[in-house]
């Protein structure tokens, strides 16, 4: 396992660092997935939260140097879907764009990207951000299917046509779905929900925490959308049936620790303690935001809505991957010098509702503290008042290649509304990572 | 378009060894490696190719060399980049009067045609963009016919009420089915790419990379030749023609009466007779196609295709509009949005709601489908429709066209908001049907950008915009809006700011006289088919319902009082009308019922019961309101006038709009009724002061 002496030390000594900011965001709606495919595919969704955003700016389209996109379940139709949403958004074909996977975490990879290249001085404009229609997650074809397929396609002649139509079998039809596939494990063949059942049993995450933490998310929610304090963040959706989709839809303002505990678990039945209610929800959105360098806020006219100040991205079993947060946020913490005080706000993704607090739980646990983190006391506990104060995936939703972008959006915007200067975004990564950024209100 | 493929659009189409334009020649010609005969057609004297006079007689010289050559082949195309010929040079058809001269030139013209279609050696037309009328007859000559994906053919002749007149007849009904052949012609619609390879009418479709191969290839024999089809000879018995044309001619009349529009009717007649005689129905075709040139009608549609090209010249310019702001999504607002997306705007739309703008995203999806847009189409024209409920295009726009309810304190409110975040170089243009610019322009500290772009519902079969200017209006602005219409493929009509511009100022008298005409006890069935027996697309009742009582209120109150002349009262029960809600098409109420946008008519009218001057009572207003307009010089000239009559409301085409019907009637003889309806009815007609000076006036 990890040490704290092994924490590479990646940016401080490099004094010639440019700034980087962060100017401005926007995101759709996040859409819960109802059964079929909504109304958005990944590439529609970009499209629809950034034309509102470049129509705000006050530079054009084509001043972007390049275009980066997270996102995981690319639709066939859509190849390299960064690039065809610069194209759909007339970002001119001149346009720079590239598409980034790092799974749950390719929102967040494709603003860190953004910021080291304008770092390093080689970018000073990026559009960044991330797109995911799970809801049009593909059905995939059975391999026996897909051979039974190819033969049909070889066959040569009737004769020998005829031979390979008699191998049909029913089964074929039944197409496996690719969502559930792309939410399991390959290493160790865990559901995502598994891994967080995992990390409940080794901190004491009791169902009723976890159920009281997923009310607080749905109530948080929806006290920011009453109060309007999405407003710019959330741009509404329009299809081309003529509906109107303008805020994110999963909310359940009436959400009661009463009303969750009746729900079954679905991962681990019967004994688990992951439930519909506690987890974060299949969900489509993209949400993008732009970084800009000190050239080119000044050349622009920018008013940055926050610094990005470092980032970190960390490793560990894929089977306990919702403990990542807290591998990336302390060694990040530990080389900016910042203690748990320092940080006013945390946004960290509700992959599951047990995930999280086993989080909350790894820094208030003294051996994990000392053995795991190298710390010489516990982290502490990271009060409730600083922690997702909007809600989060569990109640609007985890499009899992945009939440990243979506986390490090709200942190900012969240920052500007309380006056809050420092902030954290992480959030865990299926196959065992995590990824941070630290960001300051300028 | 970014700058590499720019660059590279400018290489040059596959003209074989032909490539080089010949001084003081209309056609090319030139022999390749493999004794292939180019002959490319690029008009030294025009941007587009037309057959003229001189343009054939340059092509049958062009034949002597090639006959006496005899190459391997021959590959005929247009030089041009933007079509192949888009028909007869339509100059030389205006006022013909001699249909034997006419039917000498057809000899000419078809002597020259046949000498291609009976060369020995393979003959192929290339076709990119348009073939038309007379280029369609000129590739029908030929062997072969190869379309560059893009292409397509049509016969439009019927539109200016005639037939085609070199071989179109009998060659295309020949060469594929006979009905299909029959209707393209009867209806004037084009064959695009992917019909025409589907009709027979193309031999093959490729892209223009591949064209030299493509013409090897049927040169080496590889290609077979389109046969006419069994459909073609079945139609020799005369008793299967005549079953055929007695559906043709239902159809017809559906669409256009025999008084008013003769063409179809007579091609319809010349293929009955003589489908399958070639010579017979040659000679036919040059004889009936010589008398209907020479006719009324077609001299008066050849005027209305001249009035287009003016107001499409008066849209020509630079226009510097890339971004359209749009402030209101209802019927209007999120059409002119649509529209403009279509025609390769970036559109912002806003509104106070986003429950329209919704519905305007709906409306503009069938739009595209309207338009025969693909899905790739479709797409980027609804991406750069941007819903903007927040109003951030306003300050990215080029072109603010605001599109509130004619409430002018409204629209004031929202010009003094609006303004301080426009572009500089940005133009604000209202909608309005009713309300004068002056008064509205007050709310504005730059009122030298404001002006009126006043589209007509529906904005996409309509193709008329009046380009409103008032005192302040630069002049930069005005040929601005001119060529903005102009690129979205609608026809400007500049005019000065006046009650109800040109167009609602001269019919708002015809709609309120019917109404006056109801009042007394006339059918509205009598007095809608009296007004269309004139030639008018719809009666003046139904026209109210399909426009909006409630805005034909508006209209008629906004005019009532602001005019020198007394209008005709307006009706109480009309006001009532209003209150209750059966505003007409769009509530499925109005004089009429509506059912899915139709009009529901249940009583036949009886004409017999149409006393003598309910026409002259209908339609004498409408040109008076025309000559007033005239003299005030809210419009320029008559063909302005006609032009905006015609192509905003469907003003009887074939008599070539109102002033022109005034002329050919005799504009005395117009005053002076005018005067016996004063007499007869009131102060209401009142022969303008303008008409005096019109006699002998030339548009």
């Amino acid at each position: 396992m990890t040490k704290a002496s092994t924490f590479p030390n990646r940016q401080g000594s490099d004094s010639n660092n440019r700034k980087v900011y962060l100017v401005d965001g926007a995101r759709t709606p996040f859409l819960k997935a109802r059964g079929g495919p909504g109304p958005f595919t990944p590439v529609d969704l970009a499209v629809q939260c950034g034309r509102p955003l470049l129509m705000r700016q006050p530079f054009s389209r084509d001043a972007f140097d390049q275009v980066i996109l997270g996102c995981v379940n690319v639709i066939a139709d859509e190849m390299n879907p960064s690039r065809v949403a610069a194209l759909r958004l007339g970002m001119g074909d001149a346009m720079v764009a590239f598409t980034v996977q790092i799974n749950c975490g390719s929102g967040m990879q494709s603003i860190d990207t953004a910021y080291k290249y304008i770092r390093q001085g080689e970018s000073d404009l990026i559009l960044a951000g991330g797109a995911e229609a799970l809801s049009h997650a593909p059905l995939v074809m059975r391999e026996e299917a897909v051979e039974w397929y190819a033969g049909l396609a070889r066959a040569k002649g009737p004769l020998d046509t005829a031979k390979q139509m008699s191998g049909l079998r029913p089964e074929f039809f039944k197409p496996v779905i690719g969502l559930e596939r792309g939410l399991t494990d390959p290493i160790t063949e865990l559901n995502m929900g598994q891994t967080a059942e995992v990390l409940a049993h080794h901190f004491d995450i009791s169902r009723e925490d976890a159920d009281q933490y997923a009310v607080e998310s749905q109530h948080r929610l929806a006290t920011a959308q009453e109060q309007g304090w999405l407003e710019g963040e959330v741009e509404p959706a329009f299809d081309r049936d003529g509906n109107v989709y303008e805020k994110d839809d999963g909310v359940r303002p009436d959400s009661s620790v009463a009303k969750l505990s009746e729900l079954n678990p679905v991962f681990e039945k019967p004994y688990g303690k992951v439930t519909a209610g506690n987890s974060s929800q299949i969900t489509d959105g993209a949400c993008w935001v732009i970084l800009a360098s000190e050239d080119a806020v000044q050349k622009h006219g920018l008013e940055p809505l926050a610094e990005i100040r470092d980032s970190e991205w960390a490793g560990l079993d894929p089977s306990i991957m919702g403990l990542g947060p807290v591998m990336c946020t302390t060694p990040m913490m530990q080389r900016n010098g910042l203690a748990k005080k320092d940080i006013d706000l945390w946004e960290l993704n509700e992959a599951f509702a047990a995930q999280v607090l086993a989080c909350l739980a790894a820094w208030q646990d003294k051996e994990f503290c000392k053995n795991v983190l190298g710390l010489d006391k516990t982290f502490g506990k990271i009060g409730r008042d600083r922690l997702n104060v909007d809600g989060g995936a569990i109640s609007l939703g985890h499009p899992v290649g945009t939440s990243g972008s979506r986390i490090v959006l709200h942190l900012a915007n969240a920052m500007k509304r309380l006056k809050k200067k420092r902030g954290i975004a992480t959030e865990c990564i299926g196959g065992g990572l995590a990824g941070a950024m630290l960001l300051e209100v300028v | 378009m970014g700058k590499v493929l720019d660059h590279l659009q400018h290489i040059k189409p596959e003209l074989g060894p032909a490539t080089r334009p010949e001084k003081n020649r209309h056609w090319r010609l030139a022999r390749d490696e493999n004794d292939i005969a180019w002959l490319v057609l690029d008009r030294h004297d025009s941007s587009a190719n037309t057959l003229s006079e001189s343009v054939l007689k340059e092509l049958d010289e062009r034949l002597d060399l090639i006959d006496n050559e005899k190459p391997k082949a021959l590959v005929i195309r247009s030089a041009k980049s933007s079509a192949f010929v888009a028909g007869a040079d339509i100059t030389e058809f205006r006022g013909l009067a001699d249909g034997g001269k006419v039917e000498e030139q057809l000899n000419l013209g078809h002597a020259i045609f046949d000498r291609i279609e009976k060369f020995s050696f393979p003959t192929i037309t290339v076709v990119h963009g348009y073939a038309l009328g007379g280029g369609f007859e000129l590739a029908l000559a030929t062997d072969y016919r190869v379309a560059i994906e893009g292409a397509s053919f049509g016969f439009p002749e019927v539109r200016l009420g005639l037939h085609p007149g070199l071989g179109g007849t009998f060659r295309l009904t020949e060469l594929i089915d006979p009905v299909e052949a029959m209707t393209m012609m009867l209806t004037g619609s084009n064959a695009h790419t992917k019909k025409a390879k589907k009709l027979g009418i193309a031999d093959l479709v490729v892209e223009e990379r591949h064209l030299k191969n493509a013409i090897n290839a049927i040169v080496d024999g590889k290609i077979a030749k389109q046969e006419p089809g069994l459909k073609s000879s079945a139609f020799i018995l005369s008793p299967a023609r005549s079953f055929a044309a007695r559906q043709m001619r239902a159809k017809t009349a559906e669409r256009a009466s025999q008084d008013h529009y003769p063409a179809p009717y007579a091609l319809i007649d010349l293929w009955e007779e003589h489908h399958g005689d070639r010579e017979k129905m040659q000679r036919g075709e040059i004889k009936s196609f010589a008398k209907l040139l020479t006719s009324q009608t077609a001299q008066n549609l050849i005027r209305v295709f001249f009035l287009r090209e003016k107001l499409k010249n008066i849209g020509d310019g630079e226009h510097g509009i890339s971004h359209v702001h749009v402030i209101g999504a209802g019927a209007m607002g999120g059409e002119i949005a649509a529209w403009c997306a279509v025609r390769g705007f970036r559109v912002s739309l806003g509104d106070v709601k986003n429950a329209p703008i919704g519905e305007a995203l709906k409306e503009a999806k069938a739009l595209c489908n309207d338009q025969h847009l693909s899905g790739t189409e479709t797409r980027d024209a609804l991406d750069r429709l941007i819903p903007d409920p927040q109003g951030h295009g306003i300050a990215q726009a080029d072109l603010v066209i605001e599109a509130v309810p004619e409430k002018p304190e409204l629209k004031r409110e929202i010009y003094k908001a609006i303004e301080p975040r426009m572009k500089a170089t940005a133009i604000l243009a209202t909608n309005t049907s009713s309300l004068e610019l002056p008064e509205l322009a007050t709310a504005l500290k730059n009122p030298a950008r404001f002006a009126g772009v006043h589209f007509f519902n529906p904005v996409s079969k309509m193709q008329l915009v009046e380009i409103v200017y008032h005192d302040k209006t630069e002049k930069n602005v005005l040929e601005r809006l001119n060529a903005f219409t102009g690129s979205i493929s609608r026809l400007p009509a500049p005019v000065k700011s006046y009650p109800g511009f040109l167009v609602n100022r001269a019919l708002m008298p015809y709609l309120m006289e019917a109404l006056m005409l109801l009042d007394e006890g006339h059918e509205k069935v009598v007095i809608d088919r009296t007004a269309e027996q004139f030639g008018m697309p719809m009666g003046p009742i139904e026209l109210a319902d399909q426009v909006g009582l409630d805005i034909c209120l508006h209209v008629a109150e906004s005019l009532k009082g602001n005019l020198e002349k007394p209008m005709p009262e307006i009706p109480d029960w009309l006001r009532k009308k209003v209150e209750k809600g059966e505003l007409g098409r769009k509530t499925g109420q109005g004089f009429y019922k509506w059912s899915d946008g139709k009009v529901q008519k249940e009583d036949v009218p009886d004409l017999a019961k149409a006393p003598d001057d309910m026409l002259d009572r209908l339609i004498l207003p409408m040109l008076d309101a025309c000559v007033e307009c005239l003299r005030k010089g809210i419009v320029e000239d008559t063909d302005v006038i006609d032009g905006a009559m015609i192509f905003a409301t469907g003003f009887a085409p074939f008599r070539g709009g109102p002033m022109n019907y005034a002329r050919d009637r005799g504009v005395d003889e117009i005053r002076n009724k005018i005067s016996e309806l004063r007499n007869k009815h009131g102060p209401r007609f009142e022969p303008d002061r303008g008409w005096s000076g019109l006699n002998g006036k030339d548009s």
